[in-house]
């Protein structure tokens, strides 16, 4: 008979669903955390780059005007409520696992990802007008600092909607063996989307509104 | 201990979903009100500071509700403030080079 190797309990991630002795929580919520204090990070230099060329620069945006003339403020209202609605339907969803409700689950997950996919068409109908009238990154500080913002904002969507899209369809296998470990990744899939709205929360009144 | 939402039922649970329609509706009347705000053309000082206590308040709620910081853990309490710090730091430090008088 063939002895059990000596290595195999080191191939398993430790504490997915039992909190860690140290933390107090799982591992993958302390991971998504820490990840979210990186990210915080990535977005405040940015924000940190634009307060420095604003308050520098001799008017803004530059080509004369205010923000809310330049660019859609409607338009991006309606992704505001659009994100904010994401982010209460992704949290129903892991609210309905917590209940054992897998049905209304994948009807609240569905929803998010179809909400993220509407917040990126109405970005990408703002951004083509933009582009129409000639207004790229390169145009000047204001269109540089904006397409800069919304864009990395937009790359982050995009990956929610990944995580999300794997954990409605082939992660979601692992609920019939694993309901506790499958309803802590959507906890931290929610964890990430909800960072990204609150990203969207400020980036609207700073670029949009000021 | 384990926080509150780790430890409850399912018919436990059901219960404590009010609290996010709530933030949820008020999440949209914001939202309305800093547009509201913004049409009414303060001067820019004032229209920075509504903006942004708004915009303030909402990612606390997002954040204590949605992302459950309400009742969280005392590890998770301490990256966040030092991530809040190491922010500040971040945005702050290159004032230094508006106060120096530099230009970019």
């Amino acid at each position: 008979m063939a002895e059990a190797s000596p290595y195999a309990a080191d191939a398993l991630i430790p504490h997915t669903v039992e909190p860690h002795p140290v933390t107090g929580i799982p591992n993958g919520k302390f991971g998504i955390w820490l990840f979210l204090a990186s990210e915080v990070m990535l977005f405040g230099a940015l924000f940190s780059s634009y307060v420095v060329i604003r308050t520098t620069a001799a008017h803004w945006p530059p080509e004369g005007g205010l923000s809310s003339e330049i660019l859609n403020v409607p338009l991006a209202t309606v992704n505001t409520a659009v994100l904010i609605t994401s982010s209460i339907t992704m949290v129903l969803s892991w609210a309905s696992l917590k209940m054992q409700n897998v049905p209304r689950f994948r009807l609240w997950l569905g929803a998010t990802i179809a909400l993220a996919f509407v917040f990126l068409v109405i970005k990408y109908f703002e951004y083509t007008h933009k582009f129409e009238q000639g207004h790229f990154p390169s145009h000047d500080n204001f269109y540089a600092i904006y397409f800069t913002l919304t864009g990395l904002h937009g790359v982050h969507v995009i990956g929610g909607i990944i995580v999300n899209t794997f954990l409605l369809t082939a992660g979601s296998r692992m609920w019939a063996t694993e309901p506790e470990r499958f309803t802590n990744r959507v906890e931290n899939a929610g964890l990430y989307w909800h960072f990204v709205d609150l990203v969207w929360i400020f980036l609207f009144p700073s670029l949009y509104l000021l | 201990m384990a926080t509150a939402h780790e430890t409850t039922s399912p018919e436990e649970f059901k219960k404590h979903l009010g609290k996010y329609y709530v933030v949820f509706v008020a999440l949209l009347c914001l939202t309305a009100i800093t547009v509201g705000v913004s049409y009414m053309r303060l001067n820019r000082p004032l229209a920075i500071t509504v903006a942004l206590v708004i915009a303030c308040v909402k990612a606390g709620m997002v954040a204590a509700v949605f992302m459950h910081l309400i009742s969280e853990r005392k590890v998770i309490y301490a990256v966040l403030i030092l991530t809040v710090a190491f922010f500040f730091l971040v945005l702050l430090l290159p004032m230094f080079t508006i106060v120096d008088g530099s230009s970019v």
